[in-house]
Formats: C-alpha cells, sequence, structure tokens
C-alpha cells in the first residue's frame, strides 16, 4: 500500500467519509473509491464503479472481476471502510453503563442521551460521548441512518416518548424499548394516539433484548448486544 | 476493530520499521473470520488483528516476513486442499486466501 494511498485512507476514515480501497490483485495498484470521487493507481469502468460503490453502500468486502478488460479477466478486491455503526442509547441509567462498554466492544460508536443532569456524567460513562438535550431533539440532531440503533432504557414516557417518535420514523436498523410486556402494552396504547402506524409501532423490540432469562444490567446490556447483534447479521431475526 | 490494524500498521511504519497488511480476500466453507478481516506485522514479530482463528497467523507471518524484504505483494492460499493443510490446514475444513502487501 502506497504512502499516499495509506494517508487518504486514514484520513477519511477519520472524517467519517465511506470509502472502499479497491486493489488490483495482478499488479498491486490501489485505488480509493468515494461515493463521489475517486482516488488512485487506475480508473475503473462505470459499471465496475457502481458495482464498488454498492458494495461500500452494503458494507460488503469482497472480489469483483472486470472480465471486459481482457480474457482472463482483472481480479479486484474491494476492502469497503464506513463509518462505525452507531448506538444511540436514551437514558444514561445503570444498564447503558453495562451496555456502553459492550456495544464499544462490538464495534459501535455510543452516544447516551438524558437530559437529568445527574445520570449523563462523566464519570458514570468515561469515554462515552453524552448529549444532555431532550431526547427527540438530541436523537434528531443526531441523523439517525440505516446504520445506527437506538434503544430506550428509562422506561419514564416522558423520555422514551419522544424518542420513539423520531426513532420509528427514522431508517434505524433496530429501535428497542426496555419494558415489562405490561409497561410496552401501555407504551403502544400512547404512542398510537399520536398517530404512530401499527407498522411503525411493530418495529420497536420490546420487551428489549433476547430471550436469555438476564436478570442483572450487565445481563439485560449481554440480551440487548445480543439482538442488536442478530437484526443486523441475520435477515428476520429476533 | 479494524480501524486500529490500519492505524496501528501506519503507526509502526512512521517509526521506520517494516511493515506488512495481510487481508482475507475470499473464503470457502466454515471459515472462521470473514472477506475484509485483516491483520498486520511488523519486522520485530509484533502483529496486530486476525485474519483465522489463530490457525495461520504463523504462516501468514512468514509470508509477511519475504514480503517486507522485497516489498512484492502476495496471495496465499489455506485449507484442506492445501499441501500445508496438516501444518497450517483450517481444522475447521474451510479454506481462506489472504492477500499479502507491504506498507510503504
Amino acid at each position: 500500500m502506497k504512502r499516499d494511498i495509506t494517508e487518504r485512507l486514514l484520513a477519511a476514515r477519520k472524517a467519517g467519509r465511506p470509502v472502499a480501497l479497491v486493489t488490483d490483485l495482478g499488479t498491486g495498484l490501489q485505488t480509493l473509491v468515494y461515493e463521489d470521487a475517486i482516488h488512485g493507481g487506475f480508473g475503473l469502468e462505470d459499471d465496475l464503479l457502481e458495482e464498488v460503490r454498492e458494495r461500500l453502500r452494503q458494507d460488503r468486502s469482497g472480489l469483483v472481476s472486470d472480465l471486459e478488460e481482457d480474457e482472463d479477466g482483472v481480479q479486484l478486491f474491494v476492502q469497503t471502510h464506513n463509518p462505525p455503526l452507531r448506538l444511540l442509547v436514551v437514558g444514561a441509567v445503570h444498564i447503558a453503563q453495562a451496555l456502553a462498554p459492550l456495544a464499544a466492544l462490538t464495534g459501535y460508536a455510543v452516544t447516551v442521551i438524558d437530559p437529568r443532569g445527574s445520570f449523563a456524567t462523566e464519570s458514570r460513562f468515561p469515554g462515552v460521548s453524552l448529549h444532555d438535550s431532550w431526547p427527540d431533539e438530541a436523537l434528531s440532531a443526531l441523523t439517525i441512518d440505516n446504520r445506527t440503533a437506538v434503544v430506550t432504557l428509562t422506561h419514564d414516557p416522558k423520555l422514551d416518548d419522544p424518542a420513539l417518535l423520531v426513532a420509528l420514523r427514522s431508517p434505524a436498523f433496530y429501535v428497542g424499548s426496555l419494558g415489562s410486556k405490561r409497561t410496552h402494552a401501555k407504551r403502544l396504547e400512547r404512542l398510537k394516539e399520536q398517530g404512530v402506524t401499527d407498522a411503525e409501532l411493530a418495529r420497536i423490540h420490546a420487551p428489549v433484548g433476547l430471550d436469555i432469562g438476564a436478570v442483572t444490567p450487565a445481563e439485560i446490556a449481554l440480551s440487548v448486544m445480543a439482538q442488536i447483534t442478530a437484526v443486523r447479521r441475520k435477515a428476520g431475526a429476533a | 476493530m479494524k480501524d486500529d490494524i490500519l492505524e496501528q500498521a501506519a503507526g509502526w511504519r512512521a517509526e521506520g520499521r517494516k511493515v506488512a497488511l495481510a487481508t482475507v480476500v475470499a473464503t470457502w466453507g466454515s471459515s472462521p473470520r470473514p472477506v475484509g478481516s485483516q491483520m498486520a506485522v511488523d519486522d520485530a514479530g509484533s502483529m496486530i488483528g486476525s485474519v483465522s482463528g489463530g490457525c495461520i497467523e504463523g504462516a501468514v507471518v512468514h509470508e509477511a516476513r519475504k514480503t517486507m524484504e522485497d516489498g512484492e505483494p502476495r496471495m496465499i492460499s489455506f485449507g484442506v486442499s492445501n499441501e500445508m493443510a496438516w501444518e497450517v490446514g483450517l481444522a475447521c475444513g474451510g479454506r481462506v486466501q489472504v492477500y499479502v502487501e507491504a506498507v510503504e
């Protein structure tokens, strides 16, 4: 990997800019493909470029072949580099203290949101990005995309409901909400009154987490992380 | 984790060490690490990341040293069909193809 490529690749990742590194496995030459630009040792035909960008969007590294180039075909390897997945946690509660490091270990950039001053503190969440604005404002400001998971943990309708109103109308790949079946039934009624459709309500994973009989905050955090993983990796799961 | 590997590789390089980067480019069957998994190695034998469950890392380091010496990229295959299978093959019966390149 040439120095110029390494530096540009690291810079793009630092900036949170999606980029694919394309390597010609025959020559070792490399080219960076961004969503709107390309830079490096060789150019790409339009259809091949589109294939690389599609892989970038799907975050799917792998081999592609340029069969038109010559009879044997040039083998290219595409390595996708997307910004980390994000987990937005509403409620700087005890479970969140376990969930934040677990999610970070799993590769997520974690943000904890709680407007209650004594909850979202640096000492309770060392190294975690904290937001002390109201959940719906915070979630809107953080621009939820399809690589974002949202979990509400406060139990408090004043905090959870506004967050869910934003999350359910976003492209988030996972929305989970803590609370018993009874709590959740009441929550569904309230959200319905606010005009949330049945299809939107069906997106909520509740009671949150895989059913592993979790009891402690750490175990509940584990069940939540397992469920998020299942939803991301196994189509149609949990 | 992927982030750390490239940054670590660049960091080692900045310290003047020779560095090779290994990437899983294809897998067949039940290989332990998916396509895109990476590991970086320096000339002092430090390594970060993985390209299998520990089955082939030793052999990859061996190839990485050659790449650090001559600067040439290498493609190596591991698996049941490989004649080195007994020593470095994947116990799970999968096959992986690993691309090794120098970090300049």
